[in-house]
């Protein structure tokens, strides 16, 4: 309706000496007319320029796609949900365990709280799984279960982020809620349990969420602890099929999986916020 | 005569001597109060004269530096007092009404019942349905506290105090945090309870309900009593200035 009223205004006079400018609709409108014609043209760049047949050779090769299944479902994936699934559980249970003790009102317990915090967030995730796969078994000439030096591997590291997570969602939650809580008789304990943790947990659910993704994604971290075919994730499944073929084919399959993980998960995030949204 | 008579009674809530600072801020500065059994006292006075302090010290929400905080007769500053079972006897009512966000009405008034009360889940619900109905708000037993008005909360706040069967309740300035045409419902709800006979310490700004409510007005300011008696009395003949320019503002 803006508009509408606007056009006439600028074109009452068309004597006027000023040269005629373009009314702020008609300029969008050329701004945005330049910006198809910029994406059409590389689209059609793109398609004359490109070497479709080695791309599909190397990229997308069907037979060779064809022969990685069921393996990189059944084997790979699989493997990287397990260890992606062990390690978040670890780590949201220790980092739990951490962010209470870094709310402790007893010093000590919070120092510790915080040096582990610090150093693990400080070291390169790779360090971690290095010192828990290789270092403590050289060192004490004992190896443990695979599945525990993942859990740990990945873990120790995750809890140290999810900790700090985790404080800062207890510490979102009102003061008024203990308060309230507290006027009811409930002791402290009871009350983190009842009131603070669950609305905590709330508040981090879009972070934590976030977390498990870049723990998937550190999955792929695992091959330097050493493999079997029963125990590969899926980018090493990929990277040695890479090797074997040397071919990119089965780089775009595992991608193809690891997308297949991690997309419904954002989009589970974006349910749990509009669930979140209503019932607060 | 009911002076008389409650006076030889252990007092519901009383304080003695009591001081609370924050750093070097005294805020409470020996301050000697009482309520007996049955009693409804309102406390009112300038703003940071001490008298949410004075109210959170009762139920030790705050530490007091010193002093001592007799709830029926039993000192509940002592070291070896067991807080959490003193809190369950006295209801407490915030101005920011402090519902637990992600409880439907009804588990906000069964969860302290089931877990520090370990009443059954019958009983609980039934306890809850009885206060929701006293207040007015049976229908929201399923609402979240976000899709009640503030002065539903509010009722649904005293409502939860209630369903723990206290002996006596607090409140911090029920009504300040809401719009004025919501006011009503809330003050009719704790004259309800003080016609009933429940024995209530009150911080208010509404001087309406003090008075007509009100068996006594405790005016502070500053961290200590500066007058206190029959509301006709405090409200209505002030003998101290303090208490006049103050009455005069809020008017």
């Amino acid at each position: 309706m803006s508009a509408s009223t606007a056009k006439p205004a600028s074109t009452a006079k068309p004597g006027a000496r000023r040269p005629r400018r373009l009314t702020k609709r008609q300029q969008q409108r050329l701004v945005r007319g330049v910006l198809y014609v910029v994406f059409v043209a590389g689209l059609v760049g793109l398609v004359l320029l490109a070497d479709w047949e080695t791309t599909r050779r190397n990229f997308f090769n069907v037979e060779l796609a064809r022969t990685m299944f069921p393996e990189v479902l059944t084997i790979a994936a699989r493997n990287t949900i397990l260890y992606t699934f062990l390690a978040f559980s670890f780590g949201l249970t220790f980092g739990l365990l951490l962010a209470l003790m870094r709310l402790s009102s007893i010093a000590p317990y919070r120092w510790l709280a915080t040096i582990y915090i610090e150093t693990f967030r400080g070291l390169p995730a790779l360090l971690t799984i290095f010192l828990v796969g290789i270092g403590i078994p050289i060192a004490f000439g004992t190896r443990w279960p695979t599945l525990v030096t993942i859990t740990l591997g990945l873990g120790i590291v995750a809890a140290a982020y999810m900790a700090e997570t985790i404080r800062a969602g207890i510490e979102g939650v009102p003061k008024g809620q203990m308060e309230a809580a507290r006027s009811l008789g409930m002791s402290y304990t009871r009350a983190m349990i009842s009131i603070i943790i669950p609305q905590g947990f709330r508040i981090i659910i879009p972070p934590l969420t976030n977390e498990l993704g870049l723990l998937i994604k550190d999955t792929s971290l695992l091959f330097v602890i050493g493999t079997t075919p029963a125990t590969k994730e899926l980018l090493k499944f990929g990277r040695d099929l890479l090797n074997i073929n040397a071919n990119a084919t089965p780089l775009i399959v595992v991608g193809v999986v690891y997308l297949m993980i991690t997309v419904p998960l954002t989009q589970l995030v974006r349910v749990l916020e509009r669930r979140n949204a209503r019932s607060r | 005569m009911t002076t008389d008579g409650s006076q030889t009674q252990v007092p519901a809530i009383e304080v003695r001597d009591l001081r609370k600072s924050f750093g070097e801020l005294e805020v409470l500065k020996g301050f000697d109060f009482h309520v007996n059994e049955g009693e409804v006292v309102c406390v009112i006075g300038p703003s940071g004269s001490g008298k949410s302090t004075l109210l959170r010290c009762v139920n030790r929400l705050e530490e007091p530096t010193s002093g001592q905080i007799l709830i029926e007769g039993e000192d509940i500053t002592d070291v070896d007092a067991d807080v959490d079972a003193l809190r369950s006897r006295i209801g407490m009512v915030f101005q920011s009404f402090n519902l637990f966000p992600h409880l439907s009405v009804l588990r906000n008034l069964t969860i302290a019942q089931r877990r520090v009360r370990r009443r059954s889940k019958a009983e609980a619900h039934e306890v809850a349905r009885s206060n929701l109905e006293r207040v007015g708000l049976l229908d929201k037993i399923d609402a979240y506290p976000s899709h009640l008005s503030g002065g539903q909360q509010q009722r649904v706040a005293i409502a939860r105090a209630l369903s723990m069967d206290p002996d006596m309740m607090l409140f911090d300035e029920p009504t300040s945090a809401l719009d004025p045409e919501l006011v009503g419902e809330v003050l009719a709800v704790m004259r309800d309870l003080a016609t009933e006979g429940m024995t209530m310490m009150v911080v208010t700004h509404e001087m309406g309900f003090a008075q007509e409510v009100g068996d006594r007005v405790v005016f502070m300011d500053d961290g200590a009593v500066v007058e206190e008696g029959p509301p006709e009395q405090v409200l209505g003949d002030p003998q101290h200035e303090r208490t006049r320019r103050f009455l005069k503002m809020v008017r």
